[in-house]
């Protein structure tokens, strides 16, 4: 009798894994908005907008590192220009927010303050629309997913691999935030998006509002985990470990490794930019520089420590040091990128496995 | 893009019936012929008017020196190769020399090569479930069911193969002649109707070499296999027509006996 | 008057020495009416002696002074006597500056060039010739008649007849301006093209024939201008492709060997000029008399000090991550940041102040409107000095041999005995020197702060990847190609539009040959 489609849905995570996504969404979904929203700010249980604000960031970069244990841990494929994918989402919402500006800039223009200091008089063509959410939605979940899968078509379809493919991710991160750097490009330059007033007419500052972008960040987080481990130990999951392992065998077998990559290499860039649209409304600005190559190189980090092909390891890692770059550019910040930069080479030489890896083994020799 | 010209009859010995595909032709019982194939790299000619056919459940065995060309004829067959000319039809009427090496592989012609290539981080059931016959679409392996047919084909061949106690194992961690017979067990859930097999032998012992021999000869007949070895008392326990090649293009065909007692074969390739 | 003025003036002319000023002409500066100051001075202008000089610029700048009848310059607290140059004593208590007026001053500034035109001193005739070239009015036409017919000098006279013919410019005989016309085509100046184009317009030149001719005369002038342009741009992708090729060579070698990218590889261009930056700080406080060569010493101390910094890498990190070359890209980067943090602590976070040596600064005019810089020039010949060294190594060297098996065949190589570590150690040390050196290079043109590498890295890759690895030529070709293709992307369309066409057309190069466009036959872009 074939397997209907939601027993295999539900074997996608153990007995334990169910209960720690529920005790998730537990925290995530309901004590902390209502230690936020409903407890005065005195008490010691009260959780500060900062908080929640911080954790939604940190379940932004978690999605964004799921995404990214999907193509590098499973597929075999180090891209190093991610966050371009990340940045696009969060242009194509933060159009939206602008517009949401409305008249409250500093010209009480309808155009967008960095439009009428560039002496423009309209909006130009690729804006129109975006004063629609449903249309801002649209643009982020097409426009990277778009440009991804023009980017890997051709790059797969050379056969391009390894650390030639890695290198001219950079470039292509590194080109677009040099385009985004431009004036006439009508995003912002240099400055980019930011000031944001209002999402559907609601103030953006609010705790309500913050709650809700927090509430679906986790939502999203936990949907993408989902999704993911469903993806991976599905008969495409096992093909695309396959290829990872040996493309030309696979291809003997019949598999077309063309359209295996370019199905996860889409759908992580788009989950990237779910991610960025995420963040955008929560941090409050987004410019070029998200789309530096330092920027993206960072997530694979987050995979490396946390334990890349596990999915689960990423988040840890993405949680992990992130926490660590929140406290050292506080406490200590000339040695951050002395920190990060050993952290690179550590994780490299001494710990292939990360986090979760280290784990697996102390537990498999408590066993033995 | 297609090769395939026209569908294929079921005309011949009924013992093919439930094996043939659309497209493939082999009405006039030749499954593969090869014609005046020739394959340079760099001036050095690896194939020089390669010719030969194989009929259709036949069980032939090639053999010649290093550099005689056997790996890369059967890297034309499969695609891997582009010959510069000649010809290479699979049944009558798929033109190999003009398919990609997923749609040869489709068709139904599989190769085991030299060194296992077994995927090692996964486990004997999954390498034979990634080699099963079925719907290879990314589209579709998104949504694939492995359902009961699929079980019970995959356990036949876990018993024909003699892994079925290793069938939770991941692949790395067999010996060499179980990666060997892993191998081969895969190259069978594809359900080829050729089967190319380079050295299938080489690494195994004495008593695992005469069980794959076993298994070959009841292979054939509903399959056709081309053998590439060196191991002579193999080749003498699988019987079959034995072609030699040398410098690119075969230098005798016929019985094992009779090319042992070949002058030219023996100062080429035997010795004296 | 005049005629006995004049023959003063000659007699004055073969006088040596200060003294030979005729003191009526002196006095005469100092006369009531415009008129006769101005015939003195012209007098004075057509003397050929040098002491009138002084005289008239003082005149010039309202310094020449005037008491009773005594006319004299003020040098410091002394009065010196403008007639004799013999300091009056005592100075006068009271005195008056001579006024001149702006046609006075006209006058003055002719009868000026006029005798600096006369001066023995090469150097100064040719100055005075230069500023000449920007103004020149009719009046002039005659004085420099006069001095081109005594003039030798090829350059000075080939700069006088071009100012003589800008001056006739303006002249209201039509054939004057159309012979000025004509010899002002041959040149190729920006400045000429605006002195020619009112010519053109019917209301300004009344005569057809010379505004043909001036038409004709732009149009050629506008050929010479774009041809320069292209030169220029072409000199330019050269100079682009040199720096490229510094810098992306070190990678193509440690590439080759080791299937290693170094996403550090451009902090090891940074050890380099940082290295030459010091090697400036120490011969400015040690050897300051020498400090136009520090750039000389700094070639081989940047070369030690990067590939000391890059067989350390190699040793301690890179060795271990052999064979897994993503991972050498994150465990590279890591080292990369902490390079550049390591400079910011060292040396500040802001660029350091580097200064071309006397003999790298300034350029050479090739063609008009086109001055070549002379840093970019020398850079250009180090690079190919670089290129045949290392040439010279790979080819002719136990050391290159032994580096060139081991790029083509690892493991073949260590059979016959090749210590492949040790290789791998010494080209990294290679590699690493040659980034340095490309780090000299850039210290010359280019700012030097702690994160100047990071601009690089791409860069050096795509050459590589373009040029395939295992050959030098590969990359040489690589990177002058991108060089000049950049230059001439950016002209057309913007620095940003140029990097990303530059991209597209590498990614499309390298679905046609994946190996890259010289690689060695069998090799791949990946293994």
């Amino acid at each position: 009798m074939p397997t209907p489609f939601t027993i295999r849905f539900l074997n996608s995570l153990s007995r334990t894994g169910w209960i720690a996504m529920a005790l998730f969404a537990a925290i995530t979904l309901v004590i902390m908005p209502a230690l936020h929203l409903f407890v005065s700010e005195g008490s010691p249980l009260h959780v500060s907008g900062f908080v929640i604000t911080l954790g939604g960031k940190f379940m932004c970069y978690a999605i964004v590192a799921i995404a990214m244990d999907l193509i590098w841990g499973y597929a075999g494929i180090l891209s190093l220009g991610h966050g371009v994918f990340f940045a696009l989402g969060g242009y194509a919402f933060g159009m939206y927010l602008m517009r949401e500006i409305g008249t409250d800039g500093s010209y009480h223009s309808h155009l967008p303050d960095f439009m009428v200091f560039l002496d423009w008089k309209e909006l130009p063509w690729y804006w129109s629309g975006t004063d629609s959410i449903l249309w801002a939605v649209v643009l982020v979940l097409v426009v990277p997913a778009l440009v991804a899968y023009v980017f890997g078509y051709f790059a797969f379809r050379s056969r391009i691999k390894g650390v030639y493919f890695s290198i001219i991710t950079q470039a292509l991160t590194f080109a677009s935030m040099l385009l985004f750097f431009r004036n006439e490009t009508g995003f912002g330059g240099n400055n980019g998006f930011t000031d944001f007033r209002r999402i559907l007419g609601y103030d953006i500052t609010s705790p309500e509002m913050r709650v809700i972008l927090f509430g679906l960040s986790a939502l999203v987080l936990m949907l993408t985990l989902l999704l993911g481990r469903y993806l991976v130990t599905s008969k495409f999951g096992r093909v695309l470990a396959a290829i990872r392992d040996s493309e030309s065998r696979v291809m003997f077998m019949g598999y077309n490794p063309l359209h295996y990559k370019l199905f996860i290499w889409t759908l992580s860039a788009m989950l990237c930019a779910i991610a960025g649209a995420l963040y955008v409304p929560q941090v409050g600005i987004i410019n070029p520089s998200e789309m530096s190559p330092a920027n993206s190189i960072e997530i694979a980090i987050w995979v490396a420590v946390g334990g890349r092909g596990t999915l689960i390891g990423p988040v840890i890692g993405a949680a992990l040091v992130n926490l660590s770059k929140s406290y050292f550019t506080v406490a200590f910040p000339e040695y951050w990128l002395f920190f990060l930069g050993a952290l690179f080479v550590m994780v490299t030489l001494w710990m292939p496995e990360g986090v979760v890896g280290l784990w697996k083994r102390i537990r498999n020799r408590r066993a033995a | 893009m297609s090769a395939v010209q026209n569908p294929g009859t079921d005309a011949g010995s009924s013992s093919m019936g439930h094996i043939l595909r659309p497209g493939l032709d082999i009405s006039h019982k030749v499954i593969l012929y090869l014609d005046d194939i020739s394959v340079s790299f760099d001036g050095f000619k690896a194939l020089n008017e390669l010719s030969l056919t194989i009929d259709a459940g036949e069980l032939r065995c090639i053999i010649g020196p290093n550099g005689a060309g056997k790996t890369t004829m059967m890297d034309v067959i499969t695609g891997k190769t582009r010959p510069d000319t000649g010809t290479c039809y699979f049944g009558q009427t798929l033109d190999l020399t003009r398919m990609s090496e997923p749609e040869i592989a489709h068709a139904g012609i599989g190769r085991k090569f030299q060194k296992p290539t077994v995927f090692e981080n996964h486990s004997v059931f999954e390498n034979l479930e990634l080699a099963m016959k079925m719907d290879k679409r990314a589209r579709v392996s998104l949504f694939a069911r492995l359902d009961d047919i699929g079980r019970d084909k995959i356990a036949d061949t876990l018993r024909m193969i003699r892994l079925d106690h290793e069938a939770d194992r991941p692949a790395g961690l067999l010996s060499h002649g179980q990666k060997q017979w892993l191998e081969i067990g895969m190259l069978l859930m594809q359900e080829p109707q050729l089967l190319l097999l380079d050295e299938p032998v080489a690494g195994m012992t004495d008593d695992e070499t005469e069980r794959t021999g076993e298994l070959f000869k009841s292979l054939a007949g509903k399959h056709s296999l081309v053998v590439v070895e060196h191991d002579m008392a193999f080749i003498e326990q699988l019987g079959g027509k034995v072609t030699v090649l040398h410098e690119g293009s075969v230098l005798a065909e016929g019985g094992l006996a009779a090319m042992q007692a070949d002058s030219r074969v023996i100062e080429v390739y035997l010795g004296r | 008057m005049k005629p006995l003025l004049l023959f003063f003036a000659f007699w004055l002319c073969t006088s040596p020495a200060w003294g030979a000023l005729d003191p009526a002409v002196i006095k005469q500066l100092a006369a009531e009416e415009s008129d006769d100051k101005i015939a003195a001075i012209q007098q004075l202008g057509a003397n050929t002696s040098r002491e009138a000089l002084p005289v008239l610029r003082a005149l010039a700048n309202d310094a020449l002074f005037v008491e009773g009848d005594k006319i004299f310059l003020m040098d410091g607290e002394k009065a010196m006597d403008a007639v004799t140059g013999i300091e009056i004593q005592p100075a006068p208590e009271t005195y008056e500056s001579i006024i001149i007026n702006n046609r006075i001053r006209a006058e003055l500034t002719n009868a000026i060039a006029s005798l600096r035109l006369q001066n023995p001193d090469r150097e100064v005739r040719l100055v005075a010739a230069r500023e000449l070239q920007t103004n020149t009015g009719l009046e002039m036409v005659p004085i420099i008649d006069r001095i081109l017919a005594r003039e030798t000098d090829a350059e000075i006279k080939s700069l006088l007849k071009l100012a003589h013919a800008q001056a006739n410019l303006g002249s209201p005989l039509a054939a004057a301006r159309l012979a000025a016309v004509e010899a002002l085509a041959d040149t190729a100046s920006p400045s000429t093209k605006n002195l020619l184009l009112p010519l053109t317009k019917p209301t300004i030149e009344p005569d057809e024939s010379v505004r043909r001719a001036a038409v004709a005369a732009l149009k050629s002038i506008e050929t010479h201008l774009a041809f320069a342009e292209y030169v220029g741009q072409i000199f330019s992708g050269l100079s682009l492709g040199s720096i490229l090729l510094l810098a992306a060579l070190g990678l193509a070698i440690t590439y080759g060997v080791m299937g290693v990218i170094n996403m550090a590889h451009g902090e090891l261009l940074m050890v380099g000029a940082y290295t030459t930056y010091f090697t400036q700080g120490l011969f400015r406080t040690y050897l300051p008399a020498y400090v136009d060569w520090y750039v000389v010493a700094a070639i081989p101390a940047a070369f030690m000090a990067a590939a000391l910094v890059g067989m350390l890498l190699e040793r301690t990190v890179i060795r271990r991550l052999y064979g897994r070359p993503l991972e050498t890209l994150l465990a590279t980067w890591g080292l990369s940041l902490i390079l550049i943090q390591a400079a910011r602590v060292l040396f500040g976070a802001q660029n350091v102040e580097l200064s071309n040596p006397s003999w790298m600064s300034g350029g050479v005019e090739v063609m008009a409107g086109l001055m070549l810089p002379w840093n970019r020039i020398v850079i250009i010949g180090f690079t190919l000095f670089v290129l045949a060294l290392i040439w010279v190594l790979m080819q002719k060297t136990r050391l290159g041999l032994f580096v060139r098996a081991v790029t083509q065949n690892r493991a073949m190589a260590g059979c016959v005995g090749v210590p492949t570590s040790r290789i791998d150690t010494l080209a990294f040390g290679l590699g690493a020197g040659i980034a340095g050196l490309g780090g000299v290079a850039l210290s010359q043109i280019a700012n030097v702060g702690p994160d100047m590498g990071q601009g690089y890295i791409v860069d050096s890759f795509m050459v590589v990847v373009l040029g395939g690895v295992g050959q030098l030529a590969g990359a040489v070709w690589a990177a002058l190609g991108l060089g000049v293709a950049t230059k001439f992307l950016e002209g057309w369309a913007g620095a940003v539009i140029a990097k990303i066409v530059v991209l597209v057309i590498i990614i499309v190069i390298i679905q046609k040959r994946p190996q890259g466009l010289f690689a060695l036959k069998g090799r791949f872009v990946e293994n």
